[in-house]
């Protein structure tokens, strides 16, 4: 037995807080600095707030209660929405497949494609849809075609990452099974890489069909095509009831397809 | 000697011992490997198999039977030494040549290495790879009636033909071992790899799958390269028994003349 006390055992007890270094205090204090002109540059004001109130309230009691008046031209925006988001997420999936296959090691046939397709991959995903949808409108005009190209492009951005991570972590057993009894690359990738990531894709794809809904609803505001130009033209002409049954519109579509697509998740996996 | 030769003796000194001995189905001479520039984990391994010989090959944990079966098919490049399968030399084949020799060549893991999400006969049709790529070897759906027929068949060798529609997760160890014999006999082998084919399973599904495998190995008269840590096995399935230990080859003997007992003694 070894004779340790207390007293011994404690004077090796770390300290409850670390005292940080000169070059750490000095970061702590510009961060700290710098978060302070910030609140001055992002113009915060508690008065501008103050004195926004009561506009809000009357936003609030203009747009209750919700007007049914253009009920019809809202629900054919939000199917057009719906219809961008589902077209936008089922092309983006189909090229997510061949670029993330390129862009996991192990499957990608060249170097030189694994870094281009991780190349296209992380823009696609950096450049915010926003930025997309504008490009997209100038290239193939207004409407919900430009929308729908943007949004393949956020799936691309997101899927083709998150493909090339579930293929990257897939057993490898299956794998080594193929190829030693001879099969080629394609068939090791389509008999036993897919499959085994199988779950991981669908689930991915719901993920990404909910955040394209979200977005195609904002796609509009720059003419890309669904709802969002309806919510503009309503709010611009200070007609704030219809502009709540279009909100209201947006909030229900994205609920349903949240709800179904983790109703769906449940059954698939 | 010639062949020529052989017979011309033969002819005038009519003994059975002169006969021409059959080339080897493998041969391995030289054969070393190590990993990342570490000191080589064996070297100079070097023993061939026989048309039908079965051969075990035994050692003590991490002293590289399943690097040696797994150079054997370039599934690990080796560093040195020379493999011929079927007389082909196999460390100087390209892609596609490698790919050709290796679908004669069945392998059977510890673990099955099944496909887990796809049906049994699915994984069964997987073997046919060995001959034919494309869609029609992906999924059983998709395959053509004959190989779902064959398949079917090697299914009911090994005595599953009635779990083809199953999942191959929802198979017990035992049942997936023995698919994935299947799957190898749908490659139509001449040769069969097995590293340690019964070690994940329990003591009698062990004894029965290890059977029902060394009795199709021996009907469809194919080569056998095991290793095992179960001596009787070793010793009972076996023509030919290697043992490797500290990096070299250094037992070679007949099965016949070896008894467990003595075996231990080569983990000492
Ligand atoms: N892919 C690998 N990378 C690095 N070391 C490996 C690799 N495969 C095997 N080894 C090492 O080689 C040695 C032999 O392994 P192995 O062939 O699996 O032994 P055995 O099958 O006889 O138990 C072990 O020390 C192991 O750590
Ligand atoms: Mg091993």
């Amino acid at each position: 037995m070894r004779d340790t006390s207390i007293g011994t055992l404690t004077a090796g007890m770390p300290s409850r807080f670390e005292r940080p270094g000169r070059v750490a205090f000095i970061l702590y204090v510009v961060g700290i600095a710098f978060f302070v002109i910030s609140i001055e540059g992002a113009e915060m004001s508690l008065s501008a707030l103050i004195t926004g109130l009561p506009n809000m309230g009357r936003m609030v009691t203009d747009m209750l209660p919700p007007s049914p008046d253009r009920l019809v031209a809202v629900g054919w925006a939000l199917l057009e929405t719906f219809e961008m988001a589902l077209v936008g997420t089922a092309f983006g999936v189909l090229l997510s497949l061949p670029f993330g296959i390129f862009a996991t090691r192990g499957l990608t046939p060249s170097p030189a494609l694994y870094h281009l397709s991780r190349a296209v991959i992380a823009m696609s995903r950096t450049v915010p849809d926003l930025v997309w949808a504008l490009f997209f409108v100038v290239a193939v005009g207004l409407g919900p075609f430009a929308g729908t190209l943007a949004l393949v492009m956020d799936t691309l951005g997101f899927c083709g990452r998150f493909f090339a991570e579930a293929m990257e972590e897939a057993e490898s057993g299956p794998r080594e099974a193929l190829t030693a009894l001879g099969a080629t690359r394609s068939g090791t990738i389509f008999s036993a890489v897919i499959p085994a990531a199988m779950p991981s894709f669908v689930n991915t794809s719901l993920f990404a069909l909910e955040k394209a809904t979200r977005s195609s609803v904002v796609l509009g505001l720059v003419g890309a095509g669904g709802i969002g130009i309806e919510l503009k033209v309503s709010m611009d002409m200070f007609e704030y009831d219809e502009a709540a049954t279009i909100i209201f519109a947006i909030f229900a579509l994205v609920v349903v397809v949240e709800r179904a697509s983790a109703a769906f998740r449940r059954r698939i996996i | 000697m010639s062949a020529q030769a052989a017979v011309l003796i033969a002819g005038v000194i009519p003994t059975p011992a002169v006969r021409t001995l059959p080339t080897p189905e493998l041969a391995v001479s030289g054969l070393a490997k190590g990993f990342d520039r570490g000191a080589p984990v064996f070297s100079d391994v070097s023993f061939d198999l026989a048309p039908g010989q079965s051969v075990s090959l035994i050692g003590p944990n991490g002293a590289g039977k399943s690097t040696v079966l797994r150079c054997c098919v370039r599934l690990i490049e080796p560093d040195h030494g020379s493999i011929r399968l079927f007389e082909t030399e196999v460390c100087s084949l390209g892609y596609a040549a490698l790919r050709t020799l290796r679908a004669k060549v069945g392998f059977v893991f510890q673990r099955h290495n099944l496909v887990p999400r796809l049906s049994v006969l699915t994984n069964v049709i997987h073997g046919a790879q060995a001959r034919q790529s494309g869609p029609g070897t992906w999924f059983h759906g998709l395959a053509p009636r004959r190989l779902r027929e064959e398949a079917l068949h090697c299914l009911d060798l090994v005595g599953l033909a009635d779990l083809a529609g199953r999942r191959a997760d929802h198979l017990s160890g035992g049942q997936s071992q023995r698919v994935a014999i299947a799957r190898a006999l749908m490659q139509r082998p001449r040769i069969v790899f097995a590293d340690e084919p019964v070690a994940s399973l329990d003591p009698s599904a062990g004894e029965e799958v290890m059977g029902l495998f060394v009795d199709l190995i021996r009907r469809h008269k194919l080569s056998l390269l095991f290793t095992s840590h179960n001596l009787r096995h070793a010793i009972d399935y076996s023509d030919r028994l290697l043992g490797l230990r500290q990096g070299r080859l250094q037992l070679d003997a007949p099965s016949a003349c070896q008894d467990v007992e003595s075996l231990r003694a080569f983990y000492a």
